[in-house]
């Protein structure tokens, strides 16, 4: 039985690894097959980095991803306090809609924000075409509700009776804000802000609708790529994110397990 | 904080949801409703009629058929491995369950992208099956290649809800129906498969939402001919240019998704497992 378990386990686990892994070993392939070894060589690396397309792709990526999470942060932070503090009737219909990014489907979200973003163009007075600003906008639009998602729990555990303790003692509501409700809610600002982040990285879809014929972020780098065949660069970009992911989540881990030892209570999740 | 400066502070957001969220629900089901005629917009239900045209069906009937297999494949595939992990012997080897995490956090189009490798025509398993003197087969664009990418990229989402909540089953339980004579099999369906229901119902949730929606996979694994409700939107509105009936069938898709989302919450009710994790 313990034997069956193990082998269990190793096959699925061979299942799972073995194209990621295969992917990355003929990154290294000296041919363009992706079939025969015919010898080790770094050009496919060397290539990425003069590749132009890709260069400019990955900035767009983080940068997006940077600047979409960080505004969500405020933005739905600020939503997430006013949310809370509104009666039941309006605090439910408020809720529904921040719901609805994370529950649709993300391509009637990736088409129904191109269908938006055409419209507004047709009735402002001057000319505008999808690109940048429309991709950060709708990065944004799903981001927000993440990060409200993550805090309006937050709020609800938090005792109010401190923070009306410090405006009894006298403290303005900014600096009760700062002092008191802060600290509480702000593990459920960090895992809304790295959840959106992750997720604004690893977005398709949606970018795939909004982003126009101008930019491209690295996801419809890969796209287009793969549709048209075997690109040996597409192997070094995986090898290049599996070992920047494996690190970031081994940074993760270990964070949460410091935290865990220094205090039973940091609960990320 | 004065009541009034707490409506202050939320009205950007009011502002935003609704020009970011609710509009753009309320464009497309306009758009589903519409249909151009010389220029002029006309109310009409004939998009909703074409989407029931044999040749939409069709695509309806496969995306519905594959995502319904995928969740069923994946729940059978990953229960297990979520039992063996919540275990005993396994429970503090945090870092095997990890090990069955770590894929979801990889790129989406590079998983999918990998099996193309060993799928193809002259892919890994042709390959090896050339070498040793068999006939070559075609692996890729067919159904089974895009059910294959759906469960690759969807077991994961299956096998963490159902190991949490396994791991959160209090053993003394199980040890009073021991003691009561309940055998390993009775524990198991009786007790523990019971208890793991909410883990079991975010798990379907999480994996056929996507399975459903997904274009990506079908268009790389399956090609032309095997369609999927994702692939029919994003032709209607990118290639064909037929934003009408693309919303329609967006309609459509969102419907499918409120109902499926419905049922689930409406059975998970009192265990609250959130959507997000």
């Amino acid at each position: 039985m313990k034997l069956l378990k193990k082998v269990y386990l190793s096959a699925i686990l061979v299942f799972m690894y073995a194209p990621i892994l295969l992917l990355m070993v003929f990154s290294f392939n000296e041919s363009k097959s992706r079939a025969h070894w015919t010898g080790f060589t770094l050009k496919w690396y060397a290539e990425l980095l003069r590749d132009q397309s890709i260069l400019s792709a990955l900035s767009n990526t983080f940068t997006i991803a940077l600047f979409s999470t960080l505004i969500a942060v405020v933005l739905g932070t600020a939503a997430a306090i006013g949310i809370n503090a509104m009666k039941p009737i309006s605090k439910k219909a408020l809720n529904t809609i921040t719901n609805i990014p994370v529950i649709n489907p993300d391509i009637v979200m990736g088409v129904s924000l191109m269908i938006l973003y055409v419209f507004i163009f047709r009735v402002l007075p001057f000319g505008l075409e999808m690109g940048y600003a429309t991709l950060l906008l709708a990065h944004l639009s799903f981001n927000t509700s993440y990060v409200v998602l993550s805090v309006l729990p937050k709020l609800r555990q938090m005792d109010r009776e401190i923070y009306e303790a410090a405006l009894d003692l006298g403290a303005t509501p900014l600096q009760g804000f700062i002092k008191v409700v802060f600290p509480e809610i702000l593990p459920g600002i960090i895992t809304g802000a790295l959840l959106a982040f992750t997720i604004s990285i690893d977005d398709f879809v949606v970018s795939y609708f909004t982003a126009g014929s101008s930019v491209e972020t690295l996801s419809m780098v890969i796209y287009s790529m793969s549709r048209r065949g075997i690109n040996p660069k597409i192997n070094a970009v995986s090898t290049l994110m599996f070992i920047l992911v494996m690190t970031l989540l081994f940074i993760v881990n270990r964070r949460e397990q410091i935290n865990q030892k220094n205090s039973k209570k940091g609960n990320l999740k | 904080m004065p009541n009034a400066y707490r409506r202050f502070i939320t009205l950007p957001y009011l502002a935003w949801a609704g020009v970011f969220i609710v509009l753009p629900i309320l464009l497309i089901v306009y758009y589903s409703l519409t249909v151009e005629a010389d220029g002029h917009l006309l109310l009409s239900l004939e998009n909703y009629k074409r989407a029931f045209d044999p040749v939409y069906l069709t695509i309806f009937r496969r995306s519905a058929s594959l995502s319904l297999s995928c969740t069923a494949i994946c729940l059978l595939l990953g229960y297990p491995i979520a039992y063996i992990l919540a275990s005993r012997e396994y429970a503090h080897k945090s870092f095997l369950l990890f090990l069955f995490l770590i894929p979801m956090w990889m790129n989406f189009l590079l998983r999918t992208y990998s099996w193309i490798s060993i799928l193809e025509r002259n892919g890994l398993i042709n390959t090896a099956l050339r070498a040793i003197g068999l006939p070559t087969a075609d692996l890729l664009f067919n159904n089974a290649a895009v059910l294959l990418g759906m469960v690759y990229n969807f077991l994961p989402f299956m096998i963490l809800p159902i190991c949490s909540v396994l791991k959160k089953r209090e053993q003394s339980l199980i040890e009073a129906a021991q003691d009561l004579g309940a055998n390993s099999r009775q524990v198991f369906t009786k007790l523990i498969f019971p208890l793991s229901v909410p883990g079991v119902v975010s798990g379907i949730t999480m994996v056929f939402m996507p399975a459903t929606s997904t274009f990506i996979i079908s268009d790389l694994l399956g090609g032309a001919q095997n369609m999927l409700i994702g692939n029919l939107i994003e032709q209607q509105f990118l290639r064909v240019n037929d934003w009408h009936f693309g919303s329609a069938v967006s309609v459509i898709l969102m419907l499918v998704f409120l109902a499926s989302f419905g049922i689930f919450s409406a059975i998970d009710k009192d265990e609250g497992v959130g959507l997000l994790y």
